[in-house]
């Protein structure tokens, strides 16, 4: 292996053996000034670092819409550093994070600061996420412009965490974002029918004596949104789609043109409130984990496209947030490592999609959605070389210790996952060899 | 038994097991001038409650002591949970102190059963937000069974507040495993979620309800939800679901009238109802200290003689 450093790097690169979307024999991939340069069998490799990756299956960098990177405010539970690091290791070449930082990413300096510390550290295009409105209070629009014309390029803007709730407020956010060629991802939950609410309003919550989340509580913002993005020809983005309802409005909308994308999480595909019993906040999120009907509704949605891509909606929380009664925690669960996997398991397993679906779910469309140009881009020759290789028949068992994250509150400790990141490259550098992070 | 979290999975035997305690014990008890046995001498209770309450805390504090353990009353207000210590810290300040059981009242649905992770002192839940309230079932069970001798196949009608209430949900299991049959009966806003799956009947008309019932069980309106929109005014509850002289005389003759307490009386329950020789109240309360006491025996001495 070469012991330059990433930036130092100018030889040629070498990948041996790998199968695009995972189909067809074994081709080669010379990657030359971050591009790539050729594409075919037998290339040669004089003068490059080769990377002998018999048989791996490479897709397009991996693009995640929605993630938490804590940075600043909560340095305790997640940084840049360690949140870009989780990123990489779990294949992704570029994140969006939220908002809810604080002080709130709700002016251009907040945001430039966000850009510029993700570029310091180099392992992912961390694209910051604007606030909606102003300290994600619901009264008044950010300034959305100063954001989206900052170093930091805005395109997508949330409230995540809470919603947008005031439907002007939500009209004007759409038509203004309109003018900024961005998109709003809202957070889709009426908070009047969530007051207090503490895990899905269901069976098993009653049981267990916690508050219910209604799905009508996303169903019914995602349906008003969807008409007021028709209304102001705007782009809408709904985040984490947790009920077999949101679907159905989702179906309605897109049939009828209206340009309405969503996204749905990793744990929304596996994990259902059967989990709830025992109490253990580990497995509080939100929206909360719902039913066995609602998961298989969304991977059906997910393989046929009605939901658009697979996001994260990585949270990293401090042990004393998880390590509490219920309705003392935090909700959110660490997400970024184990997305590949958990899709595999849900999705690629099952036969509802595979490796040219999982390209396309988990790279190409969120980076059309974010307006992130040179991610998700075809692997072809011209190409910026920016790539995940994932052994698809490797597992590997989820140990929340051993997560780049500095916050260990995965779900799926213990878990044995299949598909496992062996390297991910971005822009033809190296970020993670081995399933280690190179740097 | 290790701790008691909750009536749900509390097997059939355990639970008889539990209330013969309480009955022989009641026996052991009565007629004596000195209520002191020395059964749990030298161990330590520490009752730690997180909401107010007046007759849970004096029942288990009045059950141990009458059990000659040493009770430390731990009360939310008064203490370093009001500097904003964690559950888990004073759980683990408690069990370091020696506190060789912990009976806890907390807000949160789910905290006994965290406390019951994060320690190794037995763990009573003496109420969990609106998960579970097992003491109370148990006492309940018991005042039932004195009056009507067992449980198997008979109908017991649990009328209100059975969404926000932990005292239906542990009554429910109970009352089932017991072989009792449980009837629900509430406006369809104070009904929980899915309850058309729990292993009960359902319906919204008290009075259909009460000519074929063994017991009626009130549950205590929370001043809270009076105002929170769940029914339109407390007359009109009262009116609909409150049990009137004339809903007493609904009744089979044998049926007995349980509250949990505490009563708001010409609310949910006629004055002259709640001091009827029908109602079980006081009853309940007496079987409450032995319930407490056998529940008690058997976390802390069970591997000892009888008492």
């Amino acid at each position: 292996m070469s012991e330059q450093t990433l930036s130092q790097r100018t030889r040629p690169l070498l990948l041996h053996g790998i199968r695009p979307y995972g189909t067809g024999d074994p081709v080669d991939i010379l990657v030359r000034d971050g591009m790539i340069a050729e594409l075919g069998t037998g290339l040669d490799g004089t003068g490059a670092e080769v990377l002998d990756m018999g048989g791996l299956v490479v897709l397009p960098g991996l693009v995640d819409l929605h993630v938490h990177l804590r940075e600043p405010g909560r340095e305790d539970a997640e940084t840049i550093d360690t949140g870009s690091a989780a990123a990489a290791l779990g294949g992704y070449t570029a994140v969006f994070a939220m908002a809810n930082t604080d002080p709130v990413a709700d002016t251009a300096v907040i945001v430039e600061h966000v850009h510029r510390r993700g570029r310091e550290v180099g392992l992912v295009d961390v694209h910051p996420v604007g606030a909606v409105t102003v300290g994600l209070r619901g009264e008044r629009l950010a300034e959305l412009g100063g954001m989206a014309c900052s170093r930091a390029a805005v395109r997508v803007f949330s409230d995540d965490g809470v919603c947008v709730h005031d439907p002007l407020l939500m009209r004007r956010a759409l038509e203004y974002t309109r003018g900024l060629g961005g998109v709003v991802a809202q957070h889709a939950e009426d908070p009047r029918l969530t007051a207090g609410a503490q895990a899905h309003d269901g069976e098993i919550a009653a049981r267990l004596g916690l508050a219910g989340w209604p799905a009508a509580a996303e169903e019914s913002v995602v349906a008003r949104d969807c008409l007021l993005a028709r209304d102001a020809a705007a782009a809408l983005h709904v985040c984490h789609v947790s009920t077999a309802g949101t679907v159905a409005v989702l179906r309605w909308a897109k049939e009828r043109g209206i340009q309405v994308s969503a996204e749905v999480t990793p744990h929304h595909l596996l994990l259902t409130d059967e989990r709830l019993v025992g109490f253990d906040p580990i497995n509080k999120v939100n929206p909360p984990l719902r039913t066995a009907a609602d998961t298989e509704a969304l991977r059906a949605a997910l393989a046929e496209g009605t939901v658009d891509c697979v996001a994260t909606d990585h949270a990293p929380h401090a042990a004393q947030d998880k390590d509490c009664e219920w309705s003392a925690a935090r909700p959110g669960m660490l997400g970024l490592q184990t997305a590949l996997s958990v899709v595999v398991a849900t999705m690629v397993r099952p036969g509802l999609l595979d490796w040219r679906g999982v390209a396309r779910v988990m790279s190409e469309r969120p980076a059309r959605i974010g307006g992130a140009g040179d991610q998700g881009r075809p692997i072809a020759v011209g190409e910026p070389a920016t790539l995940v290789l994932v052994d698809p028949d490797g597992t590997w068992t989820v140990r929340g210790a051993q997560l780049a994250s500095l916050a260990g509150n995965t779900p799926y400790e213990g878990m044995e996952l299949p598909g496992q990141v062996v390297a991910t490259l971005l822009r033809g550098q190296v970020t993670v060899e081995d399933g280690q992070v190179r740097g | 038994m290790r701790h008691l979290l909750s009536t749900a999975g509390l097997e059939r035997a355990a639970a008889l097991a539990l209330l013969d305690t309480a009955d022989r014990l009641k026996q052991a008890l009565l007629g004596r001038e000195v209520h002191k046995l020395p059964t749990l001498r030298g161990r330590t209770v520490v009752t730690l409650f997180y909401e107010n309450s007046t007759r849970t805390r004096a029942s288990f504090e009045i059950a141990g002591k009458w059990m000659s353990a040493d009770v430390v009353n731990i009360s939310a207000g008064g203490s370093s949970v009001a500097k904003g210590e964690s559950l888990r810290d004073t759980a683990r300040t408690l069990a370091a102190m020696g506190a060789d059981c912990v009976v806890v009242r907390h807000p949160a649905s789910g905290a006994a059963h965290r406390m019951a992770g994060w320690v190794s002192t037995h763990v009573v839940n003496a109420g969990d937000g609106a998960h579970e309230h097992p003491t109370q079932a148990l006492l309940d069970a018991a005042t039932l069974r004195d009056r009507l001798g067992h449980l198997d196949g008979r109908s017991v009608t649990i009328v209100g507040d059975v969404v926000h209430s932990r005292v239906a949900r542990s009554n429910m299991h109970l009352l089932t495993t017991l072989g009792a049959r449980v009837h629900l009966v509430a406006p369809p806003t104070l009904l929980p979620t899915g309850v058309h799956r729990w292993p009960v009947t359902v319906g919204h008309d008290l009075d259909a309800a009460l000519p074929g019932t063994d017991a009626v069980m009130m549950l205590r309106v929370q001043a809270e939800r009076m105002h929170g929109g769940f029914f339109p005014s407390a007359r009109e509850y009262s009116i609909r679901y409150g049990l009137s002289e004339a809903r007493l005389g609904l009744l089979p003759e044998h049926a007995v009238v349980l509250h949990p307490g505490p009563m708001l009386r010409g609310m949910e329950i006629a004055h002259s109802v709640a001091d009827s020789p029908r109602a079980a109240i006081t009853e309940q309360v007496r079987n409450g200290v032995h319930v407490r006491m056998a529940v008690l025996y058997h976390l802390l001495a069970a591997q000892e003689d009888q008492p």
